[in-house]
């Protein structure tokens, strides 16, 4: 008893061969949409490779552009096979090669599912790298003398005015670390001398922040000096200032960009294995409808498509017999052996 | 006859069909000349705050226009070829074809006026910013004035997206006050010392806000004392570069906007190329099939031409009927007399020189 089976006419035939073309070309274009997305955040990995200690994992986009070029691949040739279909002579070509790609589109479907849960998991992975990463591009602010480092402070700054952020997980991880360089700083001013002996590291801490955590939407000019000193400023109280810089955490700002972009290809590519299983199920039934011609001479006649020959239980079962048997030729059958020499 | 082509029946199918995808060609162009319009007015809308008047919105309307009117006109043309190989149905574009031409005509002629309007509207459009961004430094600090509220916000982000600073440069900070009289304490020593300093009363430094920083600086950026170099160390005024930027806003946007519209350029002339060519086409259509029309055998050869006779001629017709229409206009006071008599020899005069202006050709007589 075959499983899902519809009856199909000439009319019905054609009809489904050329809806299937429509869809595998819809699905090259999906394909080149993955292997688009798959490049542009392969790019925007690399924009930012500073922040992340050029310690990113390059998985996903790397199999996203694999996955996307398989899809052109294998839904071009589906959509050849189905402008073929309605010529015998033509179609008697691909039909042997039908089962093999019929396998082949199952397993693309298995590695679609993987990646769209790579996407999904992926992100800690992005946000651990993006923790490490940016603390180490606050420390090397100011090594702007320091080869492999110089465009850190550009890199950093660029960041910050872009997302709208201050520091790691706030502006006070600036006061933490030594953001100006020593040779800027007046060694012989009793300020810095007094500051630089303040801590046990001989760091030059300051409750201070660099220019490019500002924000432009205050009312005041930005107050980027003394922030935790109430009185260094008029009118200024730093508990309740909340326009003058930037609030929130690079970490957070980077994070949510990357995670958004992943998620939105995740869902895309989900979308993507719902057409593919489609397509599918469209070309067994279509192959199967060919094959079952009553009479192969008569175009106009009737025949019956299914999904599978037998339902899904025997299908299964058969597969699990023919599984084991693959595995017994490799093994010595005992009572062959006499039956042979004889 | 100027620039005259035999034309047998399969070449006057060839054309049509040609002239047919052609037009549609030019009807994609034209939505592609409104969509440059809409853009370039988009970008300029965005930065209508820095900028005084609004001359150099005259670019991108006209253009927006022109793509309108040319989508129109081209669909037109497509309907016309369309129709051109029908003898029954051709007939009735006669008359519209006259228009047609001089419409496609203006649009060339608008389009290339448009090129030259970019070029020449600069000087404007320097003027305009000069006085936008001098009263954009000026209402910095007036985050409190309705209707000046967001200047500061918009200089700001201005500053930091096109990488300047200041008007010319960065000294137009020094000579306005942009820290508003709300946040300066006025019994500091150093506020009324300035503040008495100059004539207005206004609390100037040699200061600059934040969004003239450089971050491309190998150092933290030095905002104020900016001309004294014992208040920082290290640092000499005359020969540091990269603490803020050095560009000036002024020319800095209008460098943005001119690379706007020259690259624009290229696009609109290979437009008006392409308006040309449907124009050239569509006249060797018109007079072609006409030509077969008028013949006893419509499958024939036929004759097509740009114009029945030479430019010359043709010129003075065109005159002598604008001054026949003007003449109509015109009380014309020897016509009261012999006004029968006048107006009887003024008609066939009229007939015959509508009938050589039009494009109907008649071999036969």
């Amino acid at each position: 008893m075959p499983f899902m089976p519809v009856k199909f006419n000439l009319q019905r035939r054609v009809k489904l061969a050329q809806g299937l073309w429509m869809l595998y070309w819809f699905s090259v274009i999906a394909g080149i949409l993955i292997f688009s997305l798959g490049i542009f955040f392969k790019i925007e990995l690399r924009k930012r490779s500073e922040m992340m200690d050029n310690n990113e994992s390059h998985l996903v986009p790397n199999l996203l552009i694999l996955v996307g070029l398989l899809a052109c691949g294998l839904n071009a040739f589906g959509g050849k096979v189905c402008h073929d279909s309605l010529d015998p002579i033509k179609f008697s070509k691909w039909k042997p090669m039908l089962k093999t790609y019929l396998l082949l589109c199952c397993g693309f479907n298995v590695l679609l599912v993987l990646v769209s849960l790579l996407c999904f998991l992926m992100q800690f992975s992005v946000y651990l790298t993006l923790a490490e990463g940016l603390s180490y591009a606050i420390r090397f602010y100011k090594d702007t003398d320091t080869p492999g480092r110089c465009f850190m402070k550009r890199t950093l700054d660029m960041t910050q005015i872009e997302f709208h952020c201050c520091g790691n997980n706030n502006f006070r991880d600036w006061f933490e670390v030594q953001w100006i360089s020593n040779r800027y700083l007046d060694m012989s001013n009793d300020v810095v001398k007094d500051r630089v002996l303040s801590n046990v590291e001989g760091k030059y801490l300051m409750d201070s922040v660099p220019f490019s955590c500002c924000n432009p939407g205050s009312p005041r000019p930005c107050i980027q000096h003394h922030l935790t000193n109430n009185s260094a400023h008029y009118d200024y109280d730093h508990r309740t200032e909340e326009l003058n810089i930037w609030t929130r955490g690079c970490l957070e700002a980077l994070f949510s960009y990357y995670s958004s972009l992943m998620s939105s290809i995740g869902v895309f590519v989900l979308f993507a294995i719902i057409l593919e299983s489609v397509d599918m199920a469209g070309l067994k039934y279509l192959s199967t409808a060919l094959e079952t011609m009553a009479e192969p001479e008569n175009p106009e006649c009737e025949s019956e498509g299914w999904l599978l020959e037998k339902g899904v239980k025997e299908t299964f079962s058969d597969l699990l017999t023919k599984l084991k048997t693959l595995g017994r030729t490799n093994q010595v059958e005992g009572g062959d052996a006499p039956e042979a020499n004889t | 006859m100027l620039l005259k082509i035999t034309f047998t029946q399969q070449r006057r199918v060839r054309l049509a069909q040609g002239l047919w995808l052609m037009s549609w060609l030019a009807v994609m162009s034209g939505a592609f000349i409104f969509c440059l319009g809409v853009y370039l007015k988009t970008e300029l809308l965005r930065r209508a705050e820095v900028m005084d008047n609004t001359e150099i919105h005259m670019v991108p309307n006209i253009l927006m226009m022109v793509g309108l009117v040319s989508i129109g006109t081209n669909w037109v043309a497509t309907r016309v070829c369309q129709d051109s190989l029908d003898a029954s149905r051709f007939p009735r574009w006669k008359l519209l074809l006259m228009a047609w031409f001089a419409v496609a005509m203006l649009l060339c002629c608008l389009l290339l006026a448009v090129v030259v309007l970019s070029y020449a509207l600069q000087g404007r459009l320097e003027e305009s910013l000069k006085v936008g961004l001098r009263n954009g430094i000026r209402f910095y600090k007036d985050t409190d004035v309705p209707g000046r509220c967001f200047q500061k916000e918009t200089i700001d982000r201005l500053q930091m997206e096109f990488r300047c600073c200041g008007n010319n440069n960065f000294k137009d900070w020094f000579e306005v006050q942009w820290v508003s009289n709300r946040y300066l304490d006025f019994t500091s020593k150093d506020v009324k010392d300035r503040i008495r300093s100059n004539v207005d009363g206004r609390f100037l430094l040699d200061g600059v806000p934040f969004s003239c920083c450089n971050p491309a600086s190998p150092r933290p950026c030095l905002q104020y004392h900016l001309t004294d170099n014992s208040a920082h160390y290290s640092y000499d005024y005359q020969a540091e570069e990269l603490n803020l930027y050095s560009r000036g806003c002024r020319q800095a946007l209008t460098d943005y906007y001119m690379e706007m519209m020259n690259s624009t350029g290229p696009g609109v002339l290979s437009v008006i190329l392409i308006q040309m060519s449907v124009l050239v086409s569509l006249r060797y259509l018109q007079t072609a099939v006409e030509g077969a029309t008028a013949l006893e055998d419509p499958e024939g050869e036929s004759v097509g031409y740009l114009l029945e006779k030479g430019v010359k001629e043709t010129f003075e017709d065109v005159k002598a009927n604008v001054l026949d229409i003007l003449k109509f206009a015109q009380v014309d006071p020897s016509a009261a007399e012999g006004s029968p008599g006048a107006e009887d020899a003024e008609k066939p005069a009229d007939n015959t020189t509508e009938k050589a202006a039009s494009p109907t050709p008649s071999p036969a007589s």
